[in-house]
C-alpha cells in the first residue's frame, strides 16, 4: 500500500535525517555540532523550538556527553537521537561501547567525514569504519531517500533487538547535496512504528544497578539467582547482532508495504543477474559504481554492482550466493586498516573462504578525504583488474590505491 | 553453565547485601578488634564508631560491642587507620599458597 498522496520535497542528506528523527517522534536529543553534521543539530533544535517535536533537545559540551546524555535517556524510557561525524564519532568510542552493552535501542546518524590527521573535513568512510566493533548495527545509505527511510527502519530494528544503530551516510556528497525526497506522512509513521518499550527501565520506585563490576563468570546475585557473567553477556550481544538479520528483513519489508520502498536485503544488486565480474562499494560510492558499471557494460563486459548497505552486521552467506557466479570482484573502500587493507574487502575475503566461490579479488582504497572518485577511474580500476588476472594471482596481499602516489 | 534463566540482557542487579557476590573472599588480612581497647565496649556505651562510620562496604555494625560482618569484609584496613584507640589490628589470612 502507498503513502495516499506523495509529498516530494527537495532536501540535503542532513535534512533527510532530521526529518526521519522528527517522525520517529525522538523524545531525546543530544547532540554536538561538527562538520559536515552541524545542519542536523540545526533542524532538530528548530524543530524542537518551534514546538513541532515534543522533544528535549539537550546542549551538551562534547560528543562523549552526547551519548552519555543518550544513554541515560534511554535507559530512562525515551527514544533518543543524536548525530555526529569523525572526530566527534571517535570521541563518542568509550560511549558507543556503553550504548551497545547495556542494549539500548539508541540511533545515531554518522555524517562520513575524514579524520585527522592531517585535518580534513570532507567525506571518507574511516570514522565509522573505526567504530565497526563497538556492537552497533551499521547501515549506509546511497542517497537522501534512503537516510531518511533508515533512520525510521532503524528505531524499528534497534528496539526489536535491543542493538543501536548508526545510519551512516557520506558527508557532502549526501549530507549537502539537494535531492527529491518522499516524505512519509507522521500518520503512516506512527502505524509503522511502535511505542518504544525498553528492556529494563530506570525507576526510582523500583531501584536498580545497572552495568555494575560484573566478573568473569556467572554468580547468584542478592535473590538468589543465578546472573549472567560479563562474557555471557557479551555472547548475548553477538548474537543479537547474528539474528538481527532476519528482523532488519522482515522492517525493510515491513516498510515497502507500507510506503512502496522496500529494504529486504542486506545489500543493493544491481544488474548482478548475468554479471562475472562485480563491482562492490557502499555507500553514496555504490551508486558511482553503477555508472561505472554501465560504462563497462557498454563495451561489452559483464558487470553487476554490490552495493554494501548492512555492513554490521555482515550477510556472509548472502554475499557468498551474490557473488557465485562472478570470477572477479573489485572492491572499492573509502577506508583503509592500516597495514591490512579496506574494511570491505577484508569482510568479502572471510565470507568467502571455504565457499565454492573462487573469484579473483582486487582491492582499491579510493576517496580518502574527499578525494573525488569519478566512474571512469573505477571502470579503469576494473580493467586494470581484469588484465592482472594473466599473472595467475588470485588474491593481492595488500590494496592498490587510486592517488597520486 | 547456562546463565540464560535470569533473562537480563546487560549488567543489572537490586541495590541488595551481597549483590557483588561474597567480597569477603577478596580478603587477604581481617581486623581483629580488641575490646579491652575499643571505646564502645570499654566504655560500655554507644560512642565512637569511627570504624562503622568509614567502612566502606558497611560491614561494622554500630553496636556494643562493634561485629564485623565477615562475609562481605574485604579487609581494606581503613578502621585499623581510623581508630583512634588503635583496638583494631590488621591480620593476615591463612591462605593455600605454599610460596
Amino acid at each position: 500500500m502507498s503513502d495516499g498522496n506523495p509529498d516530494i520535497q527537495i532536501l540535503d542528506g542532513n535534512r533527510a535525517a532530521a526529518l526521519g528523527a522528527k517522525l520517529s517522534r525522538v523524545r531525546v536529543i543530544a547532540a554536538y555540532p561538527i562538520t559536515p553534521q552541524t545542519p542536523v543539530t540545526e533542524a532538530l533544535s528548530e524543530f524542537v523550538e518551534r514546538g513541532e517535536l515534543d522533544a528535549q533537545y539537550i546542549a551538551v559540551e562534547s560528543e562523549h556527553s552526547a551519548l552519555a546524555v543518550c544513554t541515560s535517556a534511554s535507559i530512562a524510557g525515551a527514544r533518543a537521537f543524536t548525530a555526529t561525524s569523525s572526530h566527534g564519532l571517535a570521541y563518542m568510542h568509550e560511549m558507543l561501547h556503553w550504548a551497545a552493552g547495556t542494549r539500548l535501542p539508541i540511533v545515531l546518524a554518522c555524517v562520513n567525514r575524514a579524520i585527522g590527521a592531517p585535518w580534513n573535513v570532507l567525506n571518507d568512510q574511516q570514522d565509522s569504519i573505526s567504530q565497526r566493533d563497538t556492537g552497533w548495527i551499521q547501515i549506509y545509505a546511497r542517497n537522501n531517500q534512503e537516510i531518511l527511510d533508515s533512520v525510521i527502519q532503524a528505531y524499528k530494528i534497534a528496539e526489536a533487538v535491543y542493538v543501536p544503530v548508526m545510519v551512516c551516510y557520506d558527508g557532502y556528497i549526501l549530507s549537502h547535496t539537494e535531492m527529491p525526497v518522499d516524505i512519509p506522512s507522521q500518520q503512516n509513521v506512527d502505524r509503522f512504528l511502535p511505542q518504544y518499550r525498553p528492556h529494563t527501565v530506570l525507576d526510582s520506585r523500583n531501584p536498580k544497578n545497572y552495568n555494575l563490576v560484573t566478573l568473569a563468570n556467572p554468580r547468584v546475585n542478592a535473590e538468589g539467582v543465578l546472573c549472567h557473567g560479563y562474557m555471557e553477556l557479551r555472547y548475548l550481544l553477538q548474537e543479537a547482532l547474528q539474528n538481527s538479520r532476519e528482523t532488519i528483513a522482515k522492517v525493510g519489508q515491513e516498510f515497502g508495504e507500507l510506503f512502496g520502498r522496500s529494504y529486504t536485503n542486506m545489500f543493493w544488486k544491481e544488474r548482478m543477474d548475468d554479471a562475472d565480474i562485480v563491482i562492490v562499494a557502499m555507500g553514496s560510492l555504490a551508486m558511482e559504481a553503477i555508472v561505472a558499471s554501465e560504462m563497462l557494460r557498454g563495451e561489452g563486459y559483464k558487470t553487476g554492482v554490490l552495493g554494501l548497505r548492512v555492513f554490521r552486521p555482515f550477510p556472509k552467506a548472502d554475499v557468498v550466493k551474490a557473488l557465485s557466479k562472478s570470477r572477479l570482484v573489485v572492491i572499492f573502500d573509502k577506508n583503509i586498516s592500516y597495514g591490512s587493507e579496506g574494511a570491505a574487502c577484508s569482510e568479502i575475503k572471510a565470507a568467502l573462504y571455504g565457499s565454492k566461490v573462487n573469484a579473483a579479488i582486487r582491492n582499491f582504497i579510493v576517496g580518502l578525504g574527499g578525494r573525488d572518485v569519478a566512474a571512469k577511474e573505477l571502470a579503469d580500476a576494473v580493467k586494470k583488474s581484469l588484465a592482472s588476472l594473466t599473472e595467475g594471482v588470485p588474491n593481492k596481499e595488500y590494496p592498490e590505491w587510486i592517488c597520486h602516489i | 553453565m547456562q546463565t540464560r534463566g535470569c533473562g537480563h540482557i546487560c549488567g543489572e542487579s537490586s541495590p541488595g547485601i551481597g549483590e557483588a557476590g561474597k567480597t569477603g573472599e577478596w580478603r587477604d588480612s581481617y581486623p581483629l578488634i580488641d575490646h579491652k581497647k575499643c571505646i564502645p565496649a570499654k566504655q560500655g556505651k554507644a560512642a565512637c564508631f569511627q570504624c562503622w562510620l568509614y567502612c566502606p562496604d558497611a560491614v561494622i555494625s554500630k553496636t556494643v560491642p562493634v561485629q564485623v560482618d565477615m562475609e562481605y569484609c574485604k579487609g581494606c584496613g581503613i578502621c585499623a587507620e581510623v581508630c583512634p584507640a588503635h583496638a583494631i589490628t590488621m591480620v593476615a589470612e591463612e591462605t593455600s599458597c605454599s610460596s
